[in-house]
């Protein structure tokens, strides 16, 4: 039997979590079916993507903002015809999918990072510090994958035909009023190949801006450790970590974050890690390929000039 | 209105858990346990709600070991009314949305409050599944909630930013980090917390199966990083970067 994938798209292209998803579903079935919630462009950008056999597109106002009763309405919907039911571990992902597993009776399992057999997955728990294997005894599986597990599919390659979602229930109990996306020219976090992320040391969100020459120079993405964030210094969506995005770049550089088990959990699966804090006694140096001892307000400046 | 507050109890965040020699699981004897942090927040809103009145009564329910009568205690201190412990060990969120479904259905809340996913098995999973069980609308990772009107308006943390929603009441709203900061309880509340009712029951008292879906083969380190160096400057790091770890 197929395996449904619910894709997350950024306005008309498909996000390179769903990309990694795509990877993970590959794994489990050849025949992999991509559900766009509107976004007729993402639909087609669905198709192009190596591995999809067929992709299925919902229109309609309850679709557009991927509000999770609708969602889950639909995929419940179309379950019948799928064994798997995945979605990439996204906010919005993650905001449906186990809505759909209790829908079907089923027990979701978020955010596996690897796929043993099609019943048998590996996730981390306890903030990444323990990797559990687990199998699954419902007749469905619904899952959500962590993107920085599986390498994404290329954005181009593939020819699924395209079709219209059959109609299902809107539940009609909850409506989008608005939404308010912080604005940025960066490489989006989780796909970036570099990351350079700063914690409490930085001391102000004017000092935080200081990370951003470096970033230009690396075209990196700036991230953040959840001091920064509750400080101010940088906002929500910039969080590294247990609670907030788990990235996987090639190089990934801590900029004054002490490296708590919270935020390790967000970023150790990185190639290389670079740590740069003043105390060479920080829990960061541990998990860190290069560690440089020093005050970042001298290192971040004569790094930004070294790199050209 | 009545608001419930599921609380669980976890092995402390600041806790650097071990795996079990025998790969079944990872020690949690004689580890320091906690309320879930998601847990504390989500009992600070329910109780703010109450302060502003717009909440009546708080109810705190935790599903675990008879040791989560100490969450459910710190939960009283911090404000809820009174508390309801099932006594259930190691189940999974499709049995705890179920019992907790039966707990909704026989107290009657119009909101139910709690954290996003429990810093154990970071699931991330409860909330979505009792709003499929009762059929009512979600509003998770909420970093503002304002009641008025028989709906809640709820502003979720999502990936590119924040995002409004309208929830017809009743509904299920899960808390993110920043929805507030939770208060310490004093010594006064403590001691009055233990004054308030605790009822205690089991999972059949439900009518509720929480047979296990999902079974753990094994739980195993996660692979250890090979230990780093130490460089004496920026140019020493930035010559590594480019010939020896190649990625830049």
């Amino acid at each position: 039997m197929a395996v449904l994938l619910l894709a997350d798209r950024s306005g008309n292209i498909v996000s390179q979590p769903t990309r990694s998803a795509v990877a993970a579903a590959s794994q489990i079935d050849k025949d992999v079916h991509v559900l766009v919630l509107g976004g007729a462009e993402a639909a087609q950008a669905a198709a192009k993507l190596p591995g999809v056999t067929k992709v299925i597109q919902a229109d309609g106002p309850a679709y557009e903002h991927g509000l999770a009763e609708p969602a889950a309405a639909l995929l419940v919907a179309l379950a019948p015809n799928y064994s798997h039911l995945l979605a990439p571990g996204s906010a919005m992902g993650k905001n449906i999918m186990p809505r759909v597993a209790a829908l079907l009776d089923v027990q979701v399992i978020t955010d596996i990072a690897g796929v043993e057999s099609p019943d048998t997955f590996r996730r981390f728990i306890y903030a990444g510090n323990a990797l559990a294997t687990v199998k699954t005894s419902d007749g469905k599986k619904v899952l959500t994958v962590r993107a920085a597990s599986f390498d994404p599919v290329p954005a181009e390659g593939g020819t699924a035909a395209v079709e219209n979602a059959p109609a299902a229930e809107d539940p009609g109990v909850s409506a989008f009023v608005g939404a308010e996306i912080a604005q940025s020219e960066r490489p989006e976090l989780t796909a970036a190949r570099v990351v350079i992320s700063g914690g409490r040391a930085l001391g102000s969100a004017e000092n935080f801006a200081i990370l951003d020459k470096v970033a230009d120079k690396l075209g990196a993405a700036v991230g953040a450790s959840r001091a920064a964030v509750d400080a101010g210094y940088a906002p929500n969506d910039h969080q590294v970590g247990q609670t907030g995005k788990i990235v996987a770049p090639e190089l990934y550089i801590a900029v004054g974050i002490s490296g708590a088990i919270q935020h390790l959990a967000g970023m150790k699966d990185s190639k290389v890690i670079v740590a740069i804090n003043k105390d060479e006694d920080a829990p960061i140096f541990q998990v860190a390929d290069y560690g440089l001892v020093g005050d970042l307000f001298t290192i971040i400046p004569e790094l930004e000039k070294e790199l050209g | 209105m009545k608001l419930l507050v599921p609380v669980k109890r976890v092995v402390d965040y600041n806790v650097k858990v071990r795996v079990k020699a025998d790969n079944t699981g990872v020690e949690t004897a004689n580890v320091k346990m906690s309320m879930n942090p998601f847990d504390e927040i989500a009992v600070e809103e329910a109780v703010r709600l109450k302060e502003k009145g717009v909440a009546t009564e708080i109810i705190a329910v935790s599903i675990g070991p008879a040791q989560a009568q100490e969450q459910i205690r710190t939960a009283l201190a911090m404000g809820a009314d009174r508390g309801i412990l099932v006594e259930a060990e190691n189940t999974e969120p499709l049995g705890v949305a179920k019992l907790l479904k039966a707990i909704v259905e026989r107290e009657g809340p119009q909101l139910v409050m709690m954290g996003k996913q429990a810093i154990d098995d970071d699931m991330n999973a409860t909330g979505q599944m009792l709003a499929a069980l009762l059929g009512w609308s979600q509003g998770t990772y909420a970093s503002k909630v304002e009641l008025a009107d028989g709906a809640a308006k709820v502003t979720r943390e999502v990936d590119g930013g924040l995002e409004t929603v309208n929830l017809k009441l009743p509904a299920i709203v899960t808390a993110d980090l920043r929805l507030n900061e939770p208060r310490y309880a004093s010594l006064p509340n403590i001691m009055k917390a233990r004054k308030k009712p605790i009822e205690t029951l089991k999972p059949a008292d439900l009518g509720v199966d929480v047979a296990p879906r999902l079974s753990i083969l094994k739980v195993e380190e996660p692979p250890k990083r090979q230990a780093g160096v130490k460089v004496g400057s920026v140019a020493e790091l930035v010559a590594k970067l480019k010939t020896e770890a190649k990625v830049i």
